[in-house]
């Protein structure tokens, strides 16, 4: 049971403020923004999600550049209230088609009515976009996501959600498109992250793939629907039947999932059989399946990395990166990063001759290297070479004082566990029925990171 | 449609709400619009109310347009009236009479055709918070509860608690509470049951204690009929509201293990599910019911550890801290349980630090045999992080891995290679753990002596690592001298520098003495430039510290060793942070933000807040009520595990010396940090003897060796004053006395020769004493020469004591004793007693 909820923008003042209990003072918004924005002072430390000022709870996430904040003096279940703030995100958005700052200020009112059916007196009441349709009266006034501001220095609340955001699709759930009739269509994508770190000698240390099948559903009607996963595909990795676990293996190219869970809707009666998950989508975005997997995978990029010292005061940085998928993917928005030597005060690079769409920057403050490719075509590799000048001269280990290389990415249409949705059925209604189904895939880096 | 915001910024800033015009002019807006029924009139309202809310929510009072919005209210468009309903709700309470206007539109509206509308309005009534309009609550509540639409159910069930936070009496004194019972057992709406039972829940904890029969209601809710209710029906049920009977079903207490299983069979699937806040409320479930099956216990901690790594990888970021935070909870209850999955808790580059700091810990916990060297490895990676504050962390987990492992030889290497990093901050870890695990290891000090002998002392900035290396340098004799050659350079800069922290002062005169004793040529002069520089020091502590070696270099040099630097004993076992009746207590409120902040509930929720929730607290199925733990006691040991995970001697031994200053007593000499915290208590009277130093004042000089702690006794008198015979002063009581009183009484003496020879044992002195109700309170000196302090008490609880200095000859067999007496017209009396105790003692 919380007792206020309010939602901040990157500066502070609120958007939306919600008193249910009464037992919290007023001016909680404002400690807890001063409170978030010098945490622990001078050390550039992030706030904890959750903190105690005074005997009351803040308990905070930060979504598309918004802060949703609960407050509390009881001792709750954190989770609970994390996962209600996410869901009340959800939901907004559902009914905005975007959720930011801009979307919100214009729809206040809207999500002032959500939140009232949301909670009761600090209690939860019905969170689910399709139930809530029927209270909830306000048209959302959409906003045109083509301007959308980009966040720019406000990237301190932004930090990179580890889901990616419902990718293109930005349409209200309830809004009726102007000029056209609403469109049936249902979104599937299987958003993967991964995570690998390679040891210096280009070994894998360490790997995992955590993935989201997520679902944003537009049909009308409400009909069942079948989504197939890879027959092969098994589930519990260190767990007994190892029988079935050896066969399957033995099989090769079978996927093996460490674990899984589901969306309540869905229902796994044929899921041991076959392979397939039935549901009746509700209306709005959420994540059918969410599923982790350690089993060894052939990470998208090779990373090759090297610091030498090259006379006094001097080092060279030679990073090559190979993309390792096939020529028809391309990998974009790739970025690599490199902690260089604290004493280092200059940096020239030297990109390979013909270079397009490539970017290096030298950022002083923090003392990293960075690279950004537009993208990268499967199969093609690209070097970037660095001459580093140092204040002083370096003692010892080079590769002590400067990396890991960490990188981040995007590629469509490529994922890297093989789970893979054979098909998706719709329980039809007539003959003509035929809704768009959009399945789609695409690997994101989470932790990419190659030490020295 | 102009969005609200953008032309608030000129008037509306939260800080300094303003906007007065503003308001007037949308109360004269609403008034011309009230009554009007013109096509379009509605959506102008709807512009001014949006004005209004969006000022409300920035902060600005709108309050004065009260009247106004009322009277727009009776309007059928369900927008505005929501609007209206919100700025009601919002000024009600610091509005009571304005808010009596809308009694009449909201009860009207719960009359309403439309269920919507009756439970939107019952919603509005029961929030108004206002305490003298509960009457027009009843009624209302009532007909909802009945209401045939669940939605208005819904919220009479919650409308129900709500008047019972503004009225108890009059929601106690009403059916309420058995309307709700029977609908939670019988609604066939999972969420008015849910809310039903939330309420139920609620206004009975709140009652504990305060009704007779809320007991007997509270255990009826736990009982096997409904829980079993709820359990069945749990799939109807949304998420949330599982979550609530969850809770409610960790509180249960089967009868037998076929009912633990038949519930964690019916149990089982919610573990898969993707809210973690189920799945959490599951697994307490689980925890809970198999506390007594310890086999089955464990085999719940391997089926969950799957759910739970699923659920740290696959939500936002402050979604996976919360679920690591159990994690770590329960690796820390069962680290051997997690060792193989020691790769799951691997810090990745992207990771906030709150999220990393856990982990850290997480590795260090599960660390053993087969492990040890790959988390090692990976440890090591992280000392290069860019985030200061984890490479400091990483050094210490892997000092804190060393000193839990039998074989740590490779990790001596380790952590003497991060000294060749020469950063700052890692040499300064490094040190601290260094010293720490000489401490426990003193066999490795060879391996370290090269390493550490090479440090250049200008590479070691930080305090704590300064006062490392010089413990290091004071206690390994190979490489003292050449080590702190250095520093004697320094020593009149570091000394006279106030920036050079107090601790390191100490630190450098200690081991200035340590040097000395072992190599006494070569560290003569660099003991000499330290006493000189420590006797000028500002500082009271320091200055009384190279007072007080110097005085005992004079005194013996043989006795000033075995002071400075007795014999150590390698320590076997670092304290723990916390103690395990707090984990346990924190296990208890699993799945709260107690598990969060790792520490129980009541150090951070006051108790009436704690109250409605922590519902089974007195049920007794759980351990520990709040009550029997001393809420000061545990609080400050989780400060301690707030410090470094291995204190720094001193800073280690200061704590204690704060918290409980009879160790000091009991170990004489050793705790040579401790001094100086002495020392501190008597400064008025150490502040005059500085400026007497060289010449050396007899006999108030020695007051403070022995104060200090020396150590061994003596002398006798008998009486003519009633003495109380169990009286009690503690020494820091003692020490404040001292420093108090002036001395009334001086008198020399000699003593039975026989008894001096009794004195070779001082414990034979404290017992004959004690006999005559004088208390010895600090013994110390080497034959012949003893010192004493002894304190009495006349009778009575809240009397006058005596404080005693004695000074004890035993070659010359004479004894002079200082009184000082808080009653010093009782000097006399208390002096001959004094003396007649002492002379009466003879060898036994």
């Amino acid at each position: 049971m919380i007792s206020q909820f309010f939602v901040l923008s990157q500066r502070g003042d609120n958007i939306v403020f919600r008193d249910y209990r009464g037992v919290v003072p007023k001016g909680s918004a404002e400690i807890f923004f001063r409170k978030v924005k010098f945490w622990k002072g001078d050390e550039a430390e992030e706030a904890p999600p959750v903190f105690n000022v005074d005997g009351v709870n803040y308990i905070h996430a930060k979504v598309a550049g918004l802060m949703f904040v609960a407050t509390t003096r009881a001792n709750v279940s954190p989770s609970l209230v994390l996962e209600l703030l996410q869901r009340i995100a959800r939901v907004i958005k559902d009914y905005l088609g975007v959720l930011n700052e801009d979307s919100l200020r214009k729809n206040f009112v809207l999500v002032y009515e959500l939140l009232d059916e949301v909670i009761d007196f600090g209690y939860p009441q019905m969170t689910s976009t399709e139930v809530l349709k029927s209270y909830v009266f306000n048209e959302p006034i959409v906003v045109d996501s083509s301007r959308i501001p980009t966040l720019g220095p406000a990237a301190m609340f932004m930090q990179s959600t580890k889901r990616m955001p419902g990718t293109a699709v930005t349409k209200s759930v309830v809004a009726n498109e102007p000029g056209a009739r609403k469109r049936d269509e249902i979104f599937v994508d299987i958003i993967e992250k991964i995570s690998v770190t390679f040891s210096s000698s280009g070994y894998i240390l360490t790997s995992e793939v955590d993935g989201t099948i997520q679902m944003k559903s537009y049909l009308s009607g409400n009909p069942d629907i079948r989504l197939a996963l890879n027959e092969d595909l098994s589930i519990g990795r260190n767990v007994g039947n190892s029988m079935y676990d050896y066969r399957s293996s033995a099989g090769g190219g079978s996927v093996i999932l460490d674990d899984c869970n589901f969306h309540e809707s869905v229902h796994l009666d044929n899921f041991d059989l076959d392979r397939t998950l039935s549901l009746v989508p509700p209306d709005g975005e959420f994540s059918v399946m969410n599923y982790r997997m350690t089993q060894e995978f052939k990470p998208p990029f090779r990373i090759n990395a090297l610091i030498e010292e090259a006379g006094p005061l001097k080092a060279e940085v030679i990073i090559k990166i190979r993309a390792d998928f096939s020529s028809s993917v391309t990998g974009n928005t790739i970025a690599v990063q490199m902690p260089v030597p604290k004493y280092t005060t200059r940096v020239s690079f030297e990109l390979e001759s013909g270079a397009i769409g490539q970017a290096t920057d030298f950022k002083e403050t923090n003392k990293k290297l960075e690279w950004s490719l537009n993208k990268i075509v499967g199969g093609a590799e690209h070097t970037l070479r660095a001459k580093l000048t140092f204040s002083q001269e370096s003692h010892g280990n080079l590769t002590k004082e400067a990396g890991p290389v960490s990188m981040n990415f995007t590629i469509p249409m490529y994922n890297a566990s093989k789970l893979q949705v054979r098909y998706l059925q719709i329980a039809k209604k007539s003959k003509t029925y035929n809704p768009y189904r959009w399945v789609r895939y695409v690997t994101q880096a989470n932790s990419y990171v190659a030490r020295l | 449609m102009a969005p609200p915001v953008p032309n608030l910024p000129k008037t509306s800033s939260p800080s300094q709400p303003s906007g007065k015009s503003e308001v007037a002019d949308l109360k004269l807006q609403l008034r011309q619009l009230a009554g009007s029924i013109a096509p379009g009139s509605d959506d102008s309202r709807r512009e001014l109310f949006k004005k209004v809310i969006s000022f409300m929510t920035v902060g600005i009072d709108v309050s004065a347009a009260f009247s106004e919005m009322v009277m727009c209210s009776a309007t059928s468009d369900v927008v505005l009236k929501k609007m209206c309903y919100l700025y009601v709700c919002n000024y009600a309470r610091s509005n009571p009479d304005l808010a009596l206007l809308t009694i009449n539109f909201l009860q009207k509206d719960c009359r309403d055709d439309d269920p919507m509308i009756r439970g939107l309005a019952l919603r509005s009534l029961c929030s108004l918070r206002v305490a003298n309009l509960v009457e027009y609550l009843v009624s209302p509540l009532t007909s909802g509860l009945k209401d045939s639409s669940p939605y208005v159910r819904m919220v009479a069930a919650i409308g129900v608690l709500k008047l019972y936070h503004i009225s108890p009496s009059t929601c106690l004194d009403s059916d309420f509470l058995a309307m709700l019972k029977a609908l939670m057992l019988n609604d066939p709406d999972a969420q008015v049951v849910a809310n039903c039972l939330s309420s139920l829940q609620e206004i009975w904890s709140l009652e504990a204690g305060n009704l007779e029969t809320v007991s007997r209601e509270r255990e009826a809710l736990l009982s096997k009929q409904v829980v079993y209710y709820l359990l069945n029906r749990i799939k109807e049920f949304n998420e949330w509201a599982q979550c609530l009977i969850l809770e409610l079903a960790s509180k249960y207490i089967p009868s037998d293990s076929n009912e633990i299983f038949d519930i964690m069979n019916l149990l089982e699937d919610r573990l898969q599910h993707a809210n973690s806040a189920v799945v959490l409320a599951t697994i307490k479930v689980f925890l809970y019911l198999t506390m007594s099956m310890a086999d089955v216990h464990q085999q719940v901690y391997e089926r969950i550890k799957a759910p739970l790594l699923t659920l740290v990888s696959s939500g936002s970021p402050e979604q996976s801290y919360a679920v690591l935070s159990h994690l770590h909870l329960l690796v820390m209850r069962a680290p051997i349980l997690f060792s193989s999955d020691y790769k799951h808790f691997y810090c990745q580059y992207s990771e906030p630090a709150y999220v990393q700091k856990l982990k850290l810990e997480m590795l260090t916990a599960i660390a053993n045999e087969s492990n040890t060297y790959e988390i090692v490895t990976e440890l090591c990676e992280y000392v290069a992080n860019v985030d200061i504050s984890i490479s400091r962390e990483s050094i210490r987990a892997v000092g804190k891995i060393a000193l839990q492992q039998y074989d740590v030889n490779a990790i001596v290497d380790r952590l003497l290679q991060f000294l060749e990093m020469e950063k700052d901050y890692v040499t300064a870890e490094t040190l601290v753990l260094v010293k720490d695990l000489l401490r426990k290891y003193p066999q490795w000090s060879h391996d370290c002596i090269a390493v550490v002998g090479n440090i250049s002392s200008k590479n070691v900035q930080e305090p704590k690592g300064k006062a490392a290396l010089i413990w290091m340098l004071g206690n390994i004799p190979m490489i003292c001298v050449r080590g702190l050659e250095p520093y004697t350079i320094t020593l009149n800069f570091i000394f006279t520098n106030s920036l050079v922290i107090l601790k390191v002062r100490l630190h450098l005169l200690t081991a200035a003495m340590k040097c000395f004793f072992k190599r006494p040529p070569e560290a003569q002069k660099a003991l000499g430039v330290a006493l000189a520089a420590g006797l000028a020091d500002s500082h009271q502590d320091v200055h009384d510290r190279a007072l007080f070696y110097y005085r005992l270099l004079q005194y013996d040099v043989s006795v000033a060793e075995r002071v400075v630097n007795p014999p150590k004993q390698a320590v076997s076992v670092f304290t723990d942070a916390q103690s395990s009746e707090i984990k346990d207590h924190i296990f208890d409120e699993f799945n709260t933000l107690s598990v969060l902040y790792q520490k129980p509930a009541y150090m951070f929720t006051d108790k009436e807040h704690r109250g409605p929730f922590e519902f089974a607290e007195e049920l007794g199925s759980l351990s520990l009520g709040t009550g029997s733990v001393e809420n000061e006691i545990p609080a400050q040991s989780y400060e301690a595990s707030d410090n470094d995970l291995l204190l720094s001697t001193s800073e280690k031994e200061e704590s204690r010396g704060l918290g409980n200053n009879d160790s000091a007593y009991s170990a004489p000499g050793y705790d040579t940090s401790l001094i100086s915290l002495e020392d501190k208590q008597v400064q008025p009277e150490s502040n005059f003897l500085s400026l007497a130093v060289p010449t050396m004042p007899s006999h108030t000089s020695s007051v403070f060796d022995d104060l200090l702690g020396l150590g061994t006794p003596i002398l006798p008198p008998p009486p003519t004053l009633k003495l109380n015979p169990k009286a009690v002063l503690d020494p820091s009581n003692f020490q404040r006395k001292w420093g108090q009183l002036t001395t009334s009484l001086t008198e020399e003496f000699s003593i039975n020769p026989q008894g001096a020879v009794a004195l070779k044992v001082p414990q034979a002195l404290h017992r004959h004493m004690q006999g005559h109700s004088i208390q010895c309170i600090a013994s110390g000196g080497q034959p012949p020469s003893l010192k004493f302090f002894f304190f009495a008490q006349k009778e009575g609880e809240t009397s006058p004591f005596f404080l005693v200095e004695c000074l004890i000859n035993t070659s010359s067999a004479k004894a002079q004793i200082n009184i000082k007496a808080e009653d010093p017209s009782l000097s006399e009396p208390f002096s001959t007693m004094f003396q007649s105790a002492l002379l009466a003692l003879s060898p036994s």
